[in-house]
């Protein structure tokens, strides 16, 4: 397990170095955020009940701000490109050799990413946050402030082992990048960016629910923001921990076919 | 080194200037430009399914901005005065600039950076051609060009629900404004691209400017305030699509937007050519 630790140490070290870098994205960032927001307002304004599917305004503007938190701690950025180049690379032979698991040492990296870029991203989106504060909803009691860092967590594996297998393809094909943003693409839909998922019919949004994408971001912010509560909450978190349960072993599954296939080119 | 970089500069604003012939200068870049199009196609040619696949990537987040359209559409009539269809116009709009931007400009300014930090500019200010022709058109992305199509039918569907067909000047003056909205996404990126010649970490830019392009197929009417005016007047990205869908459906309340688009266009431009030549006054190459 100390091995581990060390893996993560190397990678928070080695993260530090993008730290302005990461600091000027999360405030260019805030752009399309401030745009969207105001989209919603514009439509509103026009609105004299005050309620978009059942969402007030306050709402809707916390929706996408706990998205950018949400994402700033959970999502993939550069994780996937760099396991698709060491297997293209060669990189991975020496994994081969040591007795360090590729995905364990690769879970570690990803959490030292995430951990310096939220430490960075936290002082832009805090002012942006404290400026909308008249806005932003908190979670309504304790039990959901517990069930959205549970549910953080799952998200968070989720997302790195849908980023995992993805860059995994790497060991059949010599060009990942357009499948990566095609299931970015379905995923940046399905999985609630660019609008809450209860606002699409309601057909759809249920057939939505018997895939993992909407436990990728969007079931965390529902329970923030307490649209699900009491059992629910834990309910939906047994369905997001068995999601990550059927990912893990497709990962493994599919790393184990793509080592055998492997032919070390350049290692 | 330095005095290296002085006499590239010499051959490239020799070039410039000594050259009398403007009709034959102008026939002489087409041709270079039609070799450049071959190039591209050669090499788009040695990945075919890559190519394929690159523009069912485009075709993909084109669709996503279309499906958040109709949600958006599905809990309310209106975005301040704009209907479904015009905002699907202009959408499509948006989205048939940035496509014709990626296509000409996007992988070569954006390769910018590249050439600087490694030096290579030294061999394209050797060549006898304009720099920045050579540095803005160097490559052309073929797939830009069917997704720009693609853009152009679902303008043309969503006029079709609108029942509007707009008059010969209106064609002709939002093409014009499609062109001048391609101009200034190009420049303003050169601007950009030019603080590599200070700072050499200018990778994150491209990113950054996608940023932008998400403001630019909103409806102005949905913004106020400093918000607003900093993206209207200084970048003027509430404009660039907007202006050019106004004129198509009609929605152009005063010619005051027009004239507010064309002067900030030909702004920007004088300004990315004079940043353009102080930052290649900078340049002393890699490696010095």
């Amino acid at each position: 397990m100390g091995k581990y630790w060390h893996v993560l140490n190397l990678g928070l070290q080695n993260t530090m170095v993008y730290r302005l870098n990461f600091l000027f994205r999360a405030t260019l960032g805030l752009i399309p955020l401030m745009a969207i927001i105001s989209v919603w307002r514009a439509i509103y304004a026009d609105k004299p009940g005050g309620q978009v599917a059942s969402y007030e305004l306050a709402q809707m503007i916390s929706y996408y701000l706990v998205i950018t938190i949400v994402d700033a701690l959970t999502a993939v950025t550069e994780d996937d490109w760099q396991i698709a180049a060491d297997i293209k690379d060669g990189n991975i032979s020496q994994f081969l050799l040591k007795p360090l698991d590729y995905l364990a040492y690769r879970f570690c990296l990803f959490s030292a990413g995430r951990l310096v870029y939220a430490a960075f991203a936290v002082v832009p989106t805090a002012a942006f946050i404290w400026l909308l504060r008249d806005h932003f909803v908190l979670p309504p009691d304790a039990a959901s402030a517990a069930g959205f860092v549970v549910s953080l967590a799952l998200t968070a594996m989720l997302q790195f082992l849908f980023s995992f297998t993805l860059a995994l393809l790497a060991f059949w094909v010599l060009e990942v990048a357009t499948f990566i943003f095609i299931a970015f693409a379905f995923e940046y839909v399905a999985g609630g960016h660019l609008f809450p998922l209860d606002l699409l019919p309601p057909a759809v949004a249920g057939a939505l629910d018997y895939t993992p994408f909407p436990y990728m971001l969007f079931f965390p912010v529902s329970v923030w923001l307490g649209r699900v509560s009491g059992e629910a909450i834990w309910l939906g978190v047994l369905v997001q921990f068995l999601w990550v349960a059927a990912a893990y072993a497709v990962a493994r599954g599919v790393w184990r076919r793509g080592i055998r296939k492997y032919s070390a080119v350049g290692g | 080194m330095s005095d290296r970089a002085q006499m590239t500069k010499g051959v490239s604003a020799g070039c410039q200037e000594n050259d009398p012939h403007s009709a034959y200068r102008v026939s002489r870049y087409l041709s270079l430009y039609a070799a450049l199009w071959r190039n591209s196609v050669i090499r788009e040619l040695g990945f075919k399914v890559n190519f394929l696949m690159w523009i069912v990537v485009e075709g993909l987040w084109f669709a996503l901005q279309l499906t958040f359209i109709s949600v958006l559409y599905l809990h309310t009539e209106h975005i301040g005065s704009w209907t479904k269809w015009q905002v699907v116009a202009l959408v499509g709009a948006s989205h048939l600039i940035q496509q014709l931007f990626t296509a000409i400009f996007l992988t070569n300014l954006a390769a910018l950076s590249e050439h600087i930090r490694t030096g290579k500019l030294d061999f394209m200010l050797l060549l006898p051609v304009n720099t920045r022709f050579l540095v803005s058109f160097r490559q052309v992305d073929l797939g830009g060009f069917v997704n720009a199509a693609g853009a152009l039918c679902v303008i043309g569907y969503a006029l079709h629900r609108l029942n509007h067909v707009p008059g010969l000047t209106q064609v002709a003056g939002f093409l014009l404004f499609v062109l001048v909205g391609v101009l200034i996404h190009s420049s303003l990126m050169l601007m950009l691209a030019a603080t590599s010649f200070w700072t050499v970490r200018a990778q994150g830019i491209v990113w950054g400017y996608y940023n932008l392009f998400n403001i630019a197929r909103l409806p102005d009417e949905a913004f106020r305030g400093l918000f607003k005016a900093v993206f209207t007047f200084v970048l003027p990205m509430l404009l660039v699509s907007n202006v050019p869908v106004k004129m198509l459906v009609d929605k152009l309340s005063s010619p005051l937007e027009m004239l507010l688009l064309l002067a900030l266009a030909a702004l920007i431009c004088a300004a990315s050519e004079l940043l353009w030549r102080i930052a290649l006054r900078r340049y002393t190459s890699a490696s010095s």
